[in-house]
């Protein structure tokens, strides 16, 4: 089946829902529609899509995406892509967890590394950062630290020296002792 | 050449006696048996952990340790003094009482049953009339010790470690115990000396069908007793890091392991004491012949801990008491009709064949009952 | 070893005999010998017995994802070996490949039947090894370990002859693959194909005539298929619950519709199954490389007509677009989802990590069971931290 037919399948069985075809994928206009939307898709006699390979967020700066890739077991040769699209500011997508267990791990590391607040996971907390983090690494404003800043001892071993630190390093020091913050007024990304 | 060693504490007290007084010369026979066995007991454990080395290393298709001396045969000292110059660490909170006293009554115990082994004619170092009961009172103290090692030591994985450990030794002890019965019933004494006497002229108890299935069990608790593989949950390395004795460094480590491969070789020796005919044998010296067959058991101790996986705790404890418990019963009936139909020749065929079925349809009667623990064979479908 | 034990104890009432029980609260590793990386699992026990596991992962996070947002697509390829860093040869390819329906690539036979070659190869060493560990996990003290070892070894001189590491291979490019298999080479492969059965034969007699392995691996942490599929397993876990599903049958991808092999199926879904299924997989996978070493014939080994984007390697501009490509990596599904904004680093690289995922029903199948068979458990699912980490 081609995108635009499933596209009407999916129109036909459930009214009310609104898709876009992107590139190769379908959008699920509203966040809301999509546990409603991928439950017909598992049980559906035509499509049986009732294995979530991956879930994964993209960052494009407008906007924040949530992106699913569902594949069958039985048709080996249907797959669809879902995306939806939430804002920065308020990022809700609900979870996907009551019909696919697979999600659970997947969608606790889009909110470490996101944001993405998943209404509806049983149990949503950082996955690959420590639990006090505060920042989301991946998206594209998060400022990285620099590997050119001083710490406590750097600064303490220059004055000892006799070099004079400037109050910007001093202060900064400070501010990433106490935990986690990753906060930096100045600097360049570094190119990799 | 059988009685060298013998010889040599005879003439040493008889040159006491003619310097001092008959008391001393009582003392010095002591002193010399006691400073024997105090030398020979580590000795013995030094050189086994290298035998076990290159051993389990030959199996595992690498060589063990070549570097230290020609062969590696000074890597046990390299290890003593490794051992001797490490940090004593005692975590904060743990019992400092118990801590220290663990190591001492793991270790003595071990050393102690050193005393009633026959190492060869007219050479056990002191000859009880009660040494099987001296002996099996006597193995049973090491089980408080890896208690107080676990508790002392303030540690979780130590306190799972001692629990197990003390439930497999308690649970070892009897289907061991049981299994000696049936020597005691043949030669009517409890003297280790006796025992071995009585197997003269190739009688070993080992060739009869009681004594073949006794040897197995009481060897097969033994290796559970001494904490080794495939018994050997109580320091599972990869399960629980080292277990009960996580928490110990330096020599009181040292003591463990030392008490380890001491009770690896009392065992093997206790075992050809009372099965294979201690230090009976033709042509060769009374203590070659110990010696030999205490260490073909030890290697296959060391067989079993390079090829054998681990059991998990509640097979272990099954194996016990479902299996062993009941077969080692089992074998004292069958030892009594032996005795009762067997006359003056030991190879008597009635007296061989009736016990001989009874054990057969005994095992293949238990070995049913045990069945949801015996392996299944699964299909696996190829499909494209 | 010494951070092991924060201890949390709490008392419960456990109600059928009112006695007041307390159940331990155990942390087992980061630091552990048996769980095969920087892994914590936090585990309440109840005597011996699981009530609640709970993993904690995290610890080997490099966040390589941020990273090749910053470097060029050819500069990905030697990190994506550090990933699952067992098997390089299938990471690669999967990068590749993904990278190469991006940008609309064609490649040479010759180059796939390497590429073939190589992941098979990679797939032996992976199930032998993880083999081996299960039985050092159940206690057998190294030596079916180095048994398998042994045979690695050869596949790794292989692996140093063709790409000149022995681990980390950065073999493969898009568009085919680095040097060419010389004959002597090809000698060395067909050499280890035809030794190897012969070690399998003995390696299989201690899996399946050893009673201890029997008793311990039997029903022991049983996966349900339904459960399967809805968690996203892939790989042997997967086949081993009896699901038929391998990706090297459903997309054939690279040139697998040219081999015939089979997919062997577990039947209960325990710990046993899932080891024998790999041990029936190393056998398919030799008719694969047997057949593939028949059909290799000479040729170019890298496209000869790429498309302009990919005229020069290191400023590669792909077209606007997205593609997920993913591969039977020895340990499940191995998918990489990139975005590329038409600038030479990609806008969004992602990796569908199977170790991660297959650690979903962990917790699910440990429950009632003992803390000895959470350790084998843990091993039979067959994680690496690279990937769980990434």
């Amino acid at each position: 089946m081609t995108l635009d037919e499933v596209k009407r399948h999916i129109e036909k069985h459930l009214p009310g829902v609104a898709l876009k075809p992107v590139r190769e994928s379908l959008l699920v206009e509203n966040p809301l529609d999509l546990p409603r939307v991928v439950e017909f898709l598992k049980a559906d006699g035509v499509l049986q899509l009732n294995y979530l390979s991956s879930v994964t967020g993209v960052d494009y700066l407008t906007f924040l995406e949530c992106v699913y890739h569902l594949y069958s077991m039985e048709n080996k040769t249907y797959s669809l892509q879902l995306r939806v699209r939430v804002d920065r500011e308020n990022p809700h997508v609900p979870s996907l967890v009551p019909i696919f267990r697979g999600a659970e791990f997947q969608e606790r590391e889009a909110y470490d590394m996101y944001g993405f607040q998943f209404d509806g996971h049983p149990d949503l907390r950082r996955i690959l950062m420590w639990d006090g983090y505060v920042g989301y690494p991946m998206r594209k404003d998060y400022k990285q630290e620099d590997s050119e800043v001083l710490d406590r001892d750097d600064i303490e071993w220059l004055q000892k020296h006799g070099v004079s630190v400037a109050e910007e390093h001093i202060k900064m020091a400070e501010s990433l002792q106490t935990g986690g913050e990753s906060e930096q007024p100045e600097s360049e990304q570094t190119e990799g | 050449m059988d009685q060298m060693f013998v010889n040599i504490k005879a003439a040493l007290v008889g040159l006491s006696d003619k310097v001092f007084p008959d008391w001393v010369g009582v003392l010095v026979s002591i002193a010399v048996s006691i400073v024997a066995i105090a030398l020979l007991g580590p000795l013995i454990m030094m050189y086994l952990t290298l035998i076990e080395r290159k051993v389990v290393a030959r199996m595992q298709n690498r060589i063990g340790p070549n570097r230290v001396g020609k062969y590696g045969l000074l890597q046990p000292l390299a290890d003593g003094v490794k051992m001797l110059i490490k940090e004593d660490i005692v975590p904060r909170n743990a019992d400092k009482v118990l801590h220290l006293l663990a190591p001492i009554l793991i270790v003595a115990p071990a050393l102690l049953v050193f005393a009633v082994l026959p190492f060869g004619r007219n050479m056990t170092a002191v000859d009880l009339n009660v040494g099987i009961l001296f002996f099996a009172a006597i193995s049973s103290i090491g089980t408080i010790g890896i208690f107080m090692a676990a508790w002392g030591s303030n540690n979780k994985f130590s306190v799972l470690g001692g629990m197990r450990s003390v439930a497999q030794m308690i649970s070892y002890e009897i289907p061991m115990v049981m299994s000696v019965v049936p020597v005691l019933l043949a030669v009517g004494s409890l003297s280790t000396n006796a025992i071995v006497e009585a197997q003269a002229d190739w009688h070993w108890f080992v060739f009869t069908p009681w004594g073949f299935l006794g040897c197995v069990i009481f060897f097969l608790c033994g290796v559970a007793e001494c904490n080794r593989s495939p018994f050997d949950l109580a320091e599972a390395e990869s399960e629980i890091i080292a277990g009960f004795h996580t928490e110990y460094s330096g020599m009181k480590f040292a003591l463990f392991y030392m008490a380890e491969f001491m009770s690896a070789f009392t065992i093997s020796g206790m075992t050809t004491t009372l099965f294979l005919g201690g230090w009976q044998g033709p042509l060769l010296p009374s203590w070659l012949w110990f010696f030999l067959k205490t260490y073909g058991l030890i290697f296959i101790m060391l067989w079993f801990r390079a090829t054998l996986p681990r059991l998990r705790v509640d097979q272990l404890m099954a194996l016990a008491w479902k299996f062993l418990l009941p077969l080692s019963l089992v074998n004292i009936v069958a030892t009594c009709i032996w005795h009762f139909l067997s006359d003056e020749a030991f190879f008597t065929p009635a007296a061989f064949l009736v016990p001989l079925a009874l054990l057969v349809f005994s095992y293949w009667g238990l070995m049913k009952l045990n069945q949801p623990y015996m392996p299944e064979k699964r299909v696996y479908p190829l499909v494209d | 070893m010494f951070e092991k034990m924060r201890v949390k104890t709490k008392v419960i009432d456990s109600g059928k005999s009112g006695l007041d029980t307390q159940t331990l609260e155990v942390n087992v590793g980061p630091q552990h010998p048996s769980t095969h990386g920087v892994f914590r699992m936090t585990i309440v026990l109840d005597g011996e017995v699981v009530k609640s596991l709970r993993p904690v992962m995290g610890y080997l996070h490099r966040n390589h994802e941020q990273i090749a947002e910053n470097i060029t697509y050819s500069a990905s390829m030697p990190y994506t070996d550090r990933l699952d860093y067992f098997n390089s040869m299938s990471n690669n390819q999967a990068w590749a490949m993904t990278v190469e329906q991006l940008a609309e690539v064609e490649i040479p036979d010759r180059a796939e039947y390497i590429r073939v070659i190589m992941s098979e190869l990679t797939r032996l060493v992976n199930h032998v090894s993880v083999i081996g560990f299960l039985l050092n996990d159940m206690g057998a003290f190294f030596t079916p370990t180095l048994f398998a070892f042994r045979e690695r070894e050869k596949v790794l001189d292989v692996f140093e002859a063709v790409s000149g590491s022995r681990m980390m291979c950065n073999y493969l490019r898009f568009g085919g693959v680095n040097r060419d298999l010389t004959d002597d080479q090809l000698g060395q492969i067909k050499k280890i194909v035809a030794d190897f059965p012969a070690f399998l034969d003995e390696f299989e007699t201690l899996l399946a005539q050893n009673e201890i392995v029997c008793m311990r691996c039997q029903n022991v942490g049983v996966l349900p298929a339904e459960l399967a599929i809805n968690a996203s397993i892939t790989g042997p876990m997967l086949r081993a619950s009896g699901v038929n599903y391998d990706i090297r049958k459903v997309d054939q991808y690279s040139v697998y519709d040219r081999f015939e092999f089979k997919i062997p199926l577990g039947e209960k879904g325990d710990v046993y199954d899932r080891y024998y299924v790999r041990m029936l997989e190393m056998r398919e996978s030799l008719k694969i490389l047997n057949q593939a070493l028949e059909q290799i014939e000479p040729g170019p080994f890298m496209a000869p007509k790429v498309p302009a984007c990919l005229k020069n390697p290191r400023n590669f501009k792909p077209p606007v677009g997205e593609a997920y490509g993913r591969v039977e990596a020895p340990k499940g599904e191995l998918g990489f989802y990139v975005v590329s904004d038409g600038s030479k680093e990609p806008w969004r690289y992602h990796v569908r990590a199977p170790s991660f995922i297959n650690l979903t029903v962990l917790e699910a199948m440990c429950i009632g069971y003992k803390l000895a068979d959470a350790i084998v458990i843990l091993g039979s699912i067959d994680i690496v931290l690279g990937e769980v980490d990434r």
